[in-house]
Formats: structure tokens, C-alpha cells, sequence
């Protein structure tokens, strides 16, 4: 306890410090001036201004997704907080820990319809993990390190804290993290050894076993995310990874497979259908990742390691659940290992030849031949190559390119690639790339984007040049909402409704309005050119490419199909027309 | 389609502002069913609340109701009275009949084979409190229909394990 009573607003600013906070993502308002007052006199805390609420949030996720610590946001009441709701949402279906702290008109206005006053808690109790109204200032400092604590311990999501400006000018006293604790909120992050016994007998008597790996490991942290690797060597199953798992296990790892789901390949999709063993490690068994589910999987014994209870059973019956921390199960279940480990040495060379079949089928491939036109694939393939020895960092926004990103580039590495898997927001890479930049500052930071998605955000240019951020913007540029054309295709009898962009602006000069460096390119000749002008060019660049407008995004599961039903190209699209329940699916 | 169960969960939960909007919200924003719910303070020095709610969905959605709720930060314990054995189920309900006459004495009649209470009487009106099963308040409800019943105020329901086990 702090000896002299200190105000609200430096509550807060101590608080964040002592959380070892080093930045903060905001736009001031009426009802946080205190807050920015205090943020103005001292020198411990960055504020980077964004240019619109729901900018902040996404920064302060790709912040926390490329950190693994906790990003923080500071908004003033009304509209302010009712911006951020989409970013809150997002950090809520990806489990990114998010502390967003909202000004509020002073207690004794609450309820009135005061200028800029919304229900803040109200609205975000179900987009937030835990939100909190603070009434008194002797509650204050408890509050904050309490929201940081439920952030980030079990299945990390997004903390609100409101903040009443009378509350903000208040005094009250001041109690460090360490004198805070939860009265009762502690996650299981141990499972039962008996049900770990039980996975590793099914895993050694597996003829056909899969690791399927999600976003949680990375969660879990980098020792998690070595483990899972250890792992998958160890019992050496072929394995897939989830969009929000990419980079848990490195891409090059002969074991790996490709992403799983909607647009994952051919082989992992194949080896998630016919497995007899399957280990989700930090998964969620999502629509995307099942496909229609009773055909999900049919033969498997199903083994689910998460942290959240509620993620067990959700969506698939699992036959062996373990609910905790997945770092802390691999460890129990490497260690475990020696001893439930097969005797024999054939090992499972039948399934490993099937896989390799599957993997034969090249489900990636494209029109590799075309010389008078850039397809966004290989598009994707040089950015890769001319850059991966950079070790970038990758944001997307959401559509065809963002599966094509997650297609074609491969991830090294966790923590190097964030995107908005759950709620697929589009206008996420923009912002995401503010955070990440921010964190990072030398590091090589890319958002692929399509040419609708980063219109969503554009306004964060502005913000990336004020901070001098060296963010590359990759436009994939098909002047279509490309994802949402290929769906009217698929099953609107190709009526694209609105999916075209008539009045696109010329993004070259959008750049240069912003301060910032813009290129253009539309001869696959040109393209690597392009790329080294974007990563040698110092400041922030946007790269426009325009590719070919119709390519669509294979291979792919049509909703309500199974995971054997999937598309490889177009030719397969015309043979297999989608059922009637499929059609009603989003 | 699995079968619908019906099952009477107990929630313990600190008691703290929004706390039943969490609960509430939980249900309506997952599509789960509530047929009744009850709430008060049970602790006061602890500062705990119990919720009783009443809910049913098949045995993959019940799994999913006491998982969400176990989910929610301030809430303490989940018990699902239903599948954990043996326990007492309770509601009150006060009704209000009006009229004169032969009704209004079978009523009262009536109210005394089911053991309600006359807790407030006009010439003309009576209102009855009536505790029990909702199965018993249904029966005595359907009694008492014809008879001049007006008004119907019920708690839902609440409910404790049997024996010696408890929270």
C-alpha cells in the first residue's frame, strides 16, 4: 500500500506500469482526460494514437499475439467503447488477452442518457472474458491487476475495465500486483495423470494416429510450442495445424502436413478423415475444421487437450478429454512416453504411405504457366521467398488472400503470424500490423491484404506514419470481395451481388496522401522487383498488386461437406454441387 | 436427435453487480432453454449468491451449460442436483382467486386438502400461498382454475441436495 492517496487516473497509469506495460493503444475523449493527463506526465508508458477505436484493439492484439504478453487499449466512454466492441469480439473468439480500459461519464450520471454515455459493461459482457464497472477508487488498483490476471491465465481473452470520470479524479490508495488475488478465479492447468495414462496407451496402439494442433499452443508460449514439436517427432504422427496455430510446429517438419479445415490441404484433411488416433493439442474442433460433423472424422478415438472445459465435447465427442495447460500435458505426456511407447519397430510406415499419396495430389497447385498475369498464389509464393529470410512478421486481413497466405507461406516460427480466425474481421491486418510493428520495431513486419479488407481500416496509415512504423501493406488486388464471389459462384449462380468495388482508389496515391511509399504492379515480370522496392524502401510501403480478378481459393470443403467431399480446382466445383443444409451454412 | 433432459443445476456465484446479466445473457446468447430461475444472496459475510435455474437440452447441451457456467469468473461452483443424486425441489406460489359463492368455498376447501395458506382475504377474494413441487403447484393451479383464479405469481424453483453432501 502506498502511503499518500494518489488520483484515479494515476492508479491506473501505476497499475499498467507495475504490470510491466510498456505501451498503450488509445484515443482520447471526454471521459479519460484524467487519464490522459496523467499519461502526459510521466515517461514510463508509450501511447500510440490510432485514428479509430476498433484500431486500437487490433493493435493490441497483434501486440499481445506477437509478445505473448498483454496489450492494452484506452478508449473514452460511448463511442469510443462502442468502437472497440469488434476488437473485443475478436480478442474474445481468438483468445488474445486484451486489457481495455473505457471512460465513463461520472457515477452520478450513469443511467441518464448523459453526452457520450453507453451501457459500456452492458454491451460488452458477452463480447469480453470478464468486465468490470468501478464505482470506487479504493477498488481501482485491485480491479486493474485482477483484469490482468484473468487475461492472461486459462483460455486468455479480452478484460474491460469502465471508468467513471469522477472515479478518475478521485484519490484513493494505491496496492501493487503482489498484494492482489483473485478470490477465486484459478484454471485447472494440470490434467488428471490417470486420463494422460490413458491417451498415451491409445497413442502407442495407433496404427494411423494425427496430431492436430490450434491457436492454444501458442497461447501456452514458446517452451509450449517447442514441446508440441518434441512431441509430434517423439511419437512421429504426421500433424496439421489450425489457421490460428500456424507456426507451432516449424512448417518445414517433414511430420507437418499443411493447415486442416475449410481451405487446409488435401492431406491433412484426408489424414484427419481417416485416422484412428487423433490428438488435438489446443484446438477447438471449429465449423471451419469439421466440416459437416457426423461425417467428421468417423473412425477416431478422439484425445482433446485444452485448458477450457467448455471446449471439450462442444462440437465432437472426445473419447479421452485433458483439461489443462498444453504445455504442462505435453510435458506429462513426453514424459510418459518412454514407457507406453510401442516394441515395435515397423511403425506405421502404411500410414506414412498413404499420407504420402495424399500429399502427391499437389492440392496447391495453380496456373503456374501465366506470363501476362499475376496470379495471387504465386504472388504469394515470391513474397515468400524474398522474404522468409527475414524472419517477417505476417498480419493478414480476412478472404481469399488470407487463406492464400496461410496456404503459401510457411511458418517457422509461433508468434510470427496474426490473423483473425474466429470472427473474421475484415479491416484486422492493418491495425494488427501498428501493434506488431510497435513491439518489434526492426523486424520485418508485412500485412497481405486484399484491396476491400484494408479500406476497412485505411484511416491506421495514418498512425503508421506518425510513429514512422516500416509496415508493408500487400494488396492483393482483384477487385472483388474475392472470397464472397467465389461463394455467389459457388452458390448464387455466380449473381455477384455487390461483391464488385466499382470506385476503388488508386492506392499509390493513397500512400503518398498518408506520407507513406506506394507501388504498383501488374506484370508477373515486375513482381520481384516489387517486392525488394517494398522490403529495401525504409518507411512504410503499400505494394499493390493486382492479380488475376477470378482466381478462386482451392482446395476447398463446400459447407455441409465432409472432409473427403473436397474441391481441388474448379473442375471438381461443377461435378459436386452443394447439398441443400450445406447451402443454409455460413 | 438425442432426448431432451431436464435438469435443476445449482450456481454459486460472488454476488456482485451484473452477475445474473452474465448468467442470463449466457443462456439467451448460446440458445439455451431456462424454465425457471431463482436468485438470492445466501451468504452475506462471503458476499455468495445461488442461483437455481431450471433448464433442459439434451445430454451434450447440459454438459455445455455447466461447462459455460463453470466459465464465468465470478462464479464459484456448478452442481448439477439432477445428475448428482437425490435432492429437494421447491417453489412458492401465491395466487389470487375472485368471486362469491359456491366457488369461492371450494377453493377454500380445496386449498386445505392442499395444504395452502389464506394469507389475505376480501369478501370477494382470497390470495393462497402454496408450497411444494412444481408438479403439486401445477395440480393445485389446475384446481383451481374454474374456481375463479385471476392471478398467478410464481418463485420458480429452488432446491438442495439430500442427505449429508452439500456445496
Amino acid at each position: 500500500m502506498s502511503a499518500e492517496p494518489i488520483s484515479g487516473a494515476d492508479i491506473v497509469i501505476k497499475a499498467l506500469v507495475d504490470q510491466g506495460v510498456d505501451v498503450v493503444f488509445g484515443y482520447p475523449g471526454g471521459a479519460v482526460l484524467p487519464i490522459y493527463d496523467s499519461l502526459f506526465k510521466q515517461n514510463s508508458l508509450r501511447h500510440v494514437l490510432v485514428r479509430q477505436e476498433g484500431g486500437a484493439v487490433h493493435a493490441a492484439e497483434g501486440y499481445a499475439r506477437s509478445t505473448g504478453k498483454v496489450g492494452v487499449v484506452l478508449v473514452t466512454s460511448g463511442p469510443g467503447a462502442t468502437n472497440a466492441v469488434t476488437g473485443l469480439t475478436d480478442a474474445l473468439m481468438d483468445s488474445v488477452p486484451v486489457i481495455c480500459l473505457t471512460g465513463q461519464v461520472p457515477t452520478h450520471l450513469i443511467g441518464n442518457d448523459a453526452f457520450q454515455e453507453a451501457d459500456t459493461t452492458g454491451i460488452t459482457r458477452p463480447c469480453t472474458k470478464h468486465n468490470y464497472l468501478v464505482r470506487d477508487v479504493n477498488e481501482l488498483a485491485r480491479v486493474m491487476h485482477e483484469a490482468f490476471y484473468i487475461a492472461r491465465s486459462g483460455r486468455p481473452g479480452p478484460v474491460v475495465i469502465d471508468l467513471p470520470k469522477d472515479v478518475l479524479f478521485a484519490l484513493g490508495r494505491y496496492a501493487g500486483p503482489e498484494d492482489i488475488q483473485h478470490k477465486s478465479y484459478r484454471p485447472q492447468t494440470r490434467p488428471d495423470p490417470a486420463r494422460v495414462e490413458e491417451a498415451l496407451k491409445l497413442i502407442a496402439k495407433a496404427e494411423r494416429p494425427l496430431v492436430y494442433g490450434g491457436g492454444g499452443i501458442i497461447n501456452s508460449g514458446p517452451e509450449a510450442c517447442a514441446r508440441f514439436a518434441e512431441f509430434v517427432r517423439l511419437i512421429d504422427a504426421p500433424c496439421t495445424l489450425t489457421l490460428m496455430g500456424l507456426g507451432a510446429l516449424p512448417a518445414s517438419d517433414p511430420h507437418f502436413l499443411g493447415m486442416v479445415g475449410m481451405h487446409g490441404t488435401y492431406e491433412a484433411n484426408w489424414a484427419m478423415h481417416d485416422c484412428d488416433v487423433m490428438i488435438a493439442v489446443g484446438s477447438r474442433f471449429d465449423d471451419r475444421v469439421t466440416g459437416r460433423l457426423n461425417a467428421f472424422s468417423p473412425n477416431s478415438k478422439k484425445i482433446h487437450v485444452d485448458i477450457d472445459p467448455s471446449s471439450i465435447n462442444k462440437n465432437v465427442r472426445v473419447d479421452v478429454p485433458l483439461v489443462g495447460d498444453c504445455g504442462e500435458t505435453l510435458a506429462m505426456l513426453i514424459a510418459g512416453w518412454a514407457e507406453a511407447a510401442p516394441r515395435r519397430a515397423d511403425g506405421r510406415a502404411k500410414w506414412w504411405a498413404c499420407i504420402e499419396e495424399w500429399r502427391g495430389r499437389d492440392c496447391l497447385r495453380y496456373d503456374r504457366g501465366r506470363k501476362d498475369i499475376i496470379k495471387p498464389q504465386y504472388a504469394l509464393e515470391r513474397l515468400y521467398a524474398l522474404t522468409h529470410e527475414h524472419d517477417p512478421f505476417i498480419t493478414t486481413e480476412v478472404g481469399q488472400h488470407q487463406m492464400w497466405a496461410a496456404q503459401f507461406f510457411k511458418f517457422e516460427k509461433p508468434f510470427h503470424w496474426m490473423t483473425s480466425g474466429g470472427l473474421g474481421t475484415m479491416g484486422y491486418g492493418l491495425p494488427a500490423a501498428v501493434g506488431v510493428q510497435v513491439a518489434h520495431p526492426g523486424a520485418l513486419v508485412i500485412d497481405i491484404a486484399g484491396e476491400a479488407s484494408i479500406l476497412m481500416n485505411i484511416q491506421e496509415m495514418s498512425t503508421i506514419c506518425q510513429y514512422r512504423l516500416p509496415v508493408k501493406a500487400f494488396i492483393l488486388n482483384n477487385q472483388y470481395m474475392g472470397m464472397v464471389r467465389q461463394w455467389q459462384e459457388l452458390l448464387h449462380g455466380g449473381r455477384y451481388s455487390e461483391s464488385y468495388t466499382a470506385a476503388l482508389p488508386d492506392f499509390v496515391k493513397l500512400a503518398e496522401a498518408f506520407g507513406a511509399n506506394g507501388r504498383r504492379v501488374t506484370d508477373p515480370a515486375e513482381l520481384d522487383d516489387a517486392i525488394r522496392y517494398m522490403i529495401e524502401t525504409p518507411g512504410a510501403v503499400i505494394l499493390d498488386v493486382a492479380v488475376d480478378e477470378f482466381e478462386n481459393c482451392f482446395p476447398m470443403i463446400p459447407s455441409g461437406a465432409a472432409h473427403n467431399e473436397m474441391l481441388l480446382g474448379p473442375e471438381d466445383e461443377a461435378r459436386k454441387p452443394v447439398s441443400e443444409e450445406g447451402m443454409v451454412l455460413v | 436427435m438425442a432426448d431432451i433432459e431436464r435438469h435443476t443445476i445449482a450456481v454459486l456465484v460472488d454476488n456482485e453487480p451484473g452477475i445474473l446479466a452474465r448468467v442470463v445473457g449466457l443462456f439467451s446468447g448460446r440458445g439455451y432453454n431456462i424454465d425457471s430461475l431463482t436468485v438470492a444472496e445466501v451468504d452475506r459475510s462471503n458476499s455468495l449468491s445461488r442461483i437455481t435455474v431450471v433448464t433442459s437440452g439434451t445430454p451434450m447441451i447440459i454438459e455445455q451449460i455447466k461447462a459455460q457456467l463453470s466459465r464465468v469468473v465470478p462464479v464459484r461452483k456448478v452442481q448439477d442436483l439432477t445428475d448428482e443424486g437425490p435432492f429437494v425441489e421447491r417453489e412458492l406460489v401465491l395466487i389470487k382467486m375472485v368471486g362469491k359463492g359456491e366457488a369461492r368455498i371450494e377453493s377454500l376447501r380445496l386449498a386445505d386438502v392442499f395444504r395452502a395458506r389464506v394469507v389475505d382475504s376480501t369478501t370477494e377474494s382470497f390470495v393462497f400461498e402454496i408450497t411444494g413441487s412444481s408438479e403439486k403447484l401445477n395440480a393445485f393451479i389446475g384446481l383451481m382454475e374454474p374456481l375463479g383464479l385471476v392471478e398467478i405469481s410464481r418463485t420458480g424453483a429452488v432446491a438442495i441436495a439430500r442427505g449429508t453432501s452439500h456445496f
